[in-house]
């Protein structure tokens, strides 16, 4: 073809498309009366279907989270017309003023509310529904919507699990496409982290409406409706049991128990205490300002948000530093007269015990001098320049295990701790003027040093695990749902597996070596289950002692791994120890045996200061 | 007087009014789409009818200084500049850009954000005219190919990787460009047989797609057979190629199949899923085209009026002033309004067509056609969304749709038009 003629075939093809797409506007438009309206403004109405938000299961298939049907009465007020107040009133089981002043309030913003449908009551008994529901012609602009609210069949993980409530313009703002004014969204804890699997996806259906406001209908027999699309199920790693029993064991005190399966790195219970009761969770509006009040804090999660002292339990972290550095045999024995003098006329002190002692039975027992001179060898090694570069390296393996930075766990809000740094001695101290005697009491885990309890747990599952772990987390691989492939690396210490033979073989014998023997952890004994564990006494210059405990079972291929720490308990062993030890019991065995112990633990309250 | 008797005969006045009756089309359906949900008047600039009158403003005052006071010259010495400056854009918005709704296409300067991909067109279609109209230039040429591939082929996969698959499409309206220059109808038709073959396969099946094959295979045959003479030399080299094609075609069906299945990852599976209405998004884009349908089908003859729509001016219709402002045509204004927009583009077009025709440059020409091309494909993909003809592609409709930059870039791309045309007529 001529190419001089070729402008005419593109005139032509122009024309083609334009016309195609008006014989598809005339069909649309006029030859197909389906999308044809009538006259009204108001006759096609959409009605918004709410997805059943997603379950949250336990470990072991419970429902931790479920849902329950709940009625909301909504108004578009440019639709009311004059009603019977009263009748309104007696219907919905409210005062007429209540009424009167929420009609008063939309006159007000009429031009700013306009057309949009707003929430007039929330969340009305069933009765009160279906009476509303009979005369709700004579109601126009006002209608009921079904919807589903939370429900939680065991008291269990309320902070964990934390709570969905109403939209605000933030969360709108965030994403205007999904959310609209009275819709409902995680706020906190699992349900805010997991939102986007939980919520689903809205539908409508698409109504008729007469001349008088009354639906008619479904427009085209329903094929423009949107089917609401069911939220997803999320799998928890919780073991709803054992994180009810932790509760229980915790009320009236103040502080974390957290058990861990090592090998995995799941958490099977996670209690901060006071913790938020389920049974006002779903609707938490109405408690808000009691919760923020109680000087107990019971929103705020200790078991990752709160910073410690971690106490003796930190001597494991000591102890193995030295024998991977070499400065520390499991043969060693230093002695132990009531503590340790680090400069002349002060001393750490110590509690009674005999001595010298080994490795193995300083854990067993306790020692603070023990891990005095353990922590001064680490840093006056002569492989290193100075303190600085010692203590430089001392950090690289504190830090790999765990400390000092965020785990990266699933569990929302978790905070990292503080592990010092040679730069913040050189600040207080002037640099190269300080030296294992300044900051002696690092030893022992106290000083500048902060720990959550899950960083706390999760020491106890490396020592479990001799020498790795995996990254504490609360969901669980489920159907169309895969954890992040983070929760699969096994993190290894810089402390190679060997040596932790010694360490073990001493948290077994401070637990197991009978009363009289000098080992700390005797109240965490249970025949046949070989807990190994360590006591901790967090000094705390606010108040009395908080109390700590780590432990796991059974010493080879653990189960579970346990930590507790009991704020302003005083002496590891008689708080922290038994609670901890009684998770174990529970967890392994399923009942507990020690019913006078566990009966004494539930029904003390600890209000030290 | 002088000035305006040169000014009468050689501004094109019939663009310019196609132009502004386009533009007060997009301004009062923008403020008909919002008018409820945002309660404020007309001209107020919080509003986004205010803000695009706004826009029309500055754009108007855009197209003077091109038309007026700009050299037209320029235009044929910038473009190479310009277009590697906005290749390098296109790249660095992928890096630096902010997210907007899935695709980094988008800077922000200032509280104006702007789409270089946008620009790209303008800067394509200079470089593509002021390449193809130097002298000895032929599409038949090796290297002049390789020339106009690149220049069509690089921005494209930009912005292929920048997820604006809208833009990518219009890109393909160039090829209209290079038909008219002289590229063989065989080469348009082949990549037309294989779009086709690659939808039939990933929308049916690949034994539909062979079946396809087969049909249009068995025309060509025909075709080939009555055309030659049978026994000769040039029927059996024919017969070979052909053959050859065919065989070609049966392993890219089976090959996208494949690429399809195995190659592509979930995401961009869905994607193209998405793309081709295969799968309805998960996000519910898919469920836009029945919004879409019922707001214009509502429309009847003559529509509801103006401002008296009621499912584009309550949110039910997404993208109610951007990419589905046809809807709020539809609804208000009916088919009757429908067709006197269409009308409007399709006047609007031809006559860029017969300007460049006419011309005697040919800079000007193609130029002119790249315009017309881009014009037509944004029409055609956004009129052919709205109405369910195409799949959701979010594009402007070209000087209605809500946006600034948008208006602004087709106002320069059509004025640098005009300009170029008038420049002819000054000195012819």
């Amino acid at each position: 073809m001529e190419v001089n003629g070729r402008w005419k075939v593109l005139l032509i093809g122009l024309w083609t498309v334009i016309a195609v797409l008006l014989l598809r506007l005339f069909y649309v438009q006029i030859v197909d009366g389906s999308y044809k309206l009538d006259a009204s403004n108001n006759s096609l109405v959409y009605e918004a279907v709410f997805p059943p938000r997603g379950l949250i299961y336990d470990r072991n298939g419970e429902v931790l989270v479920g849902n329950k049907v709940a009625y909301d009465i909504l108004v578009t007020p440019r639709s009311v017309r004059a009603f019977d107040t009263l009748a309104l009133a007696e219907a919905l089981g409210v005062e007429p003023d209540w009424i009167r002043e929420r009609m008063n309030y939309y006159r007000r913003y009429r031009s700013r509310i306009g057309w949009q449908e707003l929430q007039f009551i929330k969340q009305i008994p069933a009765q009160n529904y279906h009476r509303f529901a009979e005369l709700a012609y004579s109601f126009p602009g006002f209608r009921a919507q079904v919807r589903s609210i939370r429900e939680y069949p065991f008291n269990a993980g309320g902070n964990l699990l934390g709570y969905v409530s109403e939209v605000n313009d933030r969360d709108i703002a965030a994403e205007p496409d999904f959310y609209k004014s009275g819709d409902y969204i995680g706020k906190t804890g699992l349900e805010a982290a997991r939102e986007k699997e939980l919520r689903g996806r809205k539908g409508y259906h698409i109504y008729l409406r007469d001349s008088r406001n009354r639906k008619q209908a479904p427009y085209h027999d329903g094929d423009f409706d949107l089917q609401a699309e069911a939220g997803r199920d999320i799998t928890t790693t919780i073991d709803a049991r054992l994180q009810q029993y932790g509760q229980t064991l915790m009320q009236g005190k103040k502080g974390s128990l957290i058990a861990l399966e090592p090998s995995s790195g799941e958490i099977l219970a996670m209690v901060s205490s006071p913790g938020i009761n389920v049974e006002i969770l779903a609707d938490i509006g109405r408690h808000f300002a009691e919760l923020s009040a109680d000087p107990g804090k019971p929103m705020f999660n200790r078991t990752v948000q709160a910073s410690y002292p971690p106490g003796s339990v930190f001597k494991l972290v000591n102890g193995l530093i030295g024998l991977q550095e070499g400065v520390l045999k499991p043969s060693y024995s230093y002695p132990c007269h009531g503590g340790y003098n680090y400069a002349p006329g002060h001393k750490l002190g110590c509690h009674n015990h005999r001595s010298p002692l080994e490795l193995e039975e300083a854990v067993m027992m306790s020692c603070n001098a023990y891990f005095c001179y353990v922590l001064k060898n680490v840093l006056d090694n002569k492989r290193y320049a100075n303190s600085g570069e010692a203590f430089d390296k001392w950090h690289d393996y504190v830090e790999s295990f765990g400390f000092g930075h965020s785990l990266g766990s699933d569990v929302p809000y978790e905070l990292g701790g503080t592990i010092p740094s040679s730069a913040l001695y050189d600040r207080l101290y002037g640099k190269g003027s300080w030296k294992a005697s300044n900051i002696i009491s690092l030893s022992i885990g106290q000083g500048e040093i902060g720990a959550t309890p899950l960083q706390i747990a999760n020491l106890a599952a490396i020592v479990a695990n001799r020498g790795w772990y995996k990254i504490p987390h609360i969901v669980k691989d489920s159907e169309g749902l895969e954890i992040d492939a983070r929760f699969r690396e096994k993190h290894y210490t810089l402390v190679d597996t060997t040596q932790y033979g010694t360490v073990v073989k001493g948290m077994w014998r401070a637990v197991n070596s009978g009363w009289g023997s000098g080992g700390t952890a005797n109240l965490a004994c249970v025949p046949g289950l070989d807990i190994c564990g360590k006591t901790g006494t967090a000094e705390n210059p606010h108040g009395k002692d908080h109390s700590v405990f780590i432990c796991f079972a059974p010493m080879d291929n653990p189960r579970i791994a346990v930590a507790g720490y009991v704020e302003n308990a005083g002496w590891g062993g008689s708080w922290a120890c038994p609670l901890a030890s009684l998770m174990v019991e529970k967890y392994l065995c399923g009942e507990v045996s020690r019913k006078d112990l566990e009966n004494r633990m539930i029904n003390t309250a600890i209000d030290g200061n | 007087m002088g000035i305006e008797r040169r000014l009468g005969k050689t501004v094109d006045w019939t663009l310019i009014l196609l132009y502004l009756l386009l533009v007060l089309t997009g301004l009062l359906n923008i403020y008909a789409s919002i008018h409820s949900t945002e309660s404020s008047g007309f001209m107020d600039l919080a509003s986004r009818s205010g803000r695009q009158l706004l826009w029309a403003g500055i754009s108007l005052a855009i197209g003077a200084v091109i038309l007026f006071i700009i050299n037209p010259r320029i235009w044929e010495v910038l473009a190479s500049p310009a277009y590697f400056t906005v290749l390098v854009l296109l790249v660095a918005v992928i890096f630096i850009g902010a997210e907007h709704k899935g695709s980094h296409s988008w800077f922000s300067v200032g509280g104006v954000s702007f789409q270089p991909a946008e620009i790209s067109k303008i800067t394509t279609s200079l470089l593509l005219a002021a390449v193809m109209s130097r002298q000895n230039f032929s599409l038949s040429g090796r290297r002049n190919l390789a020339a106009v591939a690149f220049i069509l082929g690089v921005p494209m996969l930009v912005i292929l990787a920048e997820n604006e698959t809208g833009t990518m499409m219009v890109y393909l309206g160039f090829l209209f460009v290079l038909y008219r220059e002289g590229l063989p109808g065989m080469v348009l038709a082949l990549l037309a047989l294989v779009a086709a073959l690659c939808i039939i396969t990933l929308k049916t099946s690949q034994w539909w797609a062979l079946a396809f094959l087969l049909a249009s295979g068995a025309v060509a045959l025909w075709y080939l057979l009555r055309h030659t003479r049978p026994m000769s030399r040039e029927r059996r080299f024919s017969l070979r190629i052909f053959a050859a094609v065919i065989i070609a075609l049966a392993a890219l069906v089976f090959s996208t199949e494949f690429a399809f299945t195995h190659i592509l990852q979930e995401h961009q599976r869905l994607r193209i899923e998405v793309l081709l209405g295969t799968k309805v998004d998960p996000k519910g884009v898919g469920y836009n085209v029945h919004q879409s349908l019922i707001a214009i089908g509502s429309g009847g003859l003559f529509g509801k009026g103006f401002l008296q729509g009621t499912q584009t001016t309550f949110g039910f219709v997404p993208e109610q002033s951007t990419d589905f402002i046809f809807c709020t045509i539809g609804e208000e204004w009916g088919f009757a309004g429908c067709l006197v927009v269409l009308i409007l583009y399709g006047m609007l077009i031809s006559r860029i067509l017969s300007d460049s025709e006419q011309s005697r440059e040919a800079f000007t020409r193609i130029y002119g056609y790249c315009l017309a091309s881009c014009l037509f494909m944004h029409l055609a993909i956004n009129v052919g969304m709205t109405i369910g003809l195409m799949p959701v592609i979010g594009i402007p409709l070209p000087f209605i749709s809500y946006g600034g930059s948008s208006l602004c870039a087709f106002t320069v791309m059509l004025f640098i038009f005009i300009a170029l045309h008038r420049q002819e007529k000054k000195y012819f």
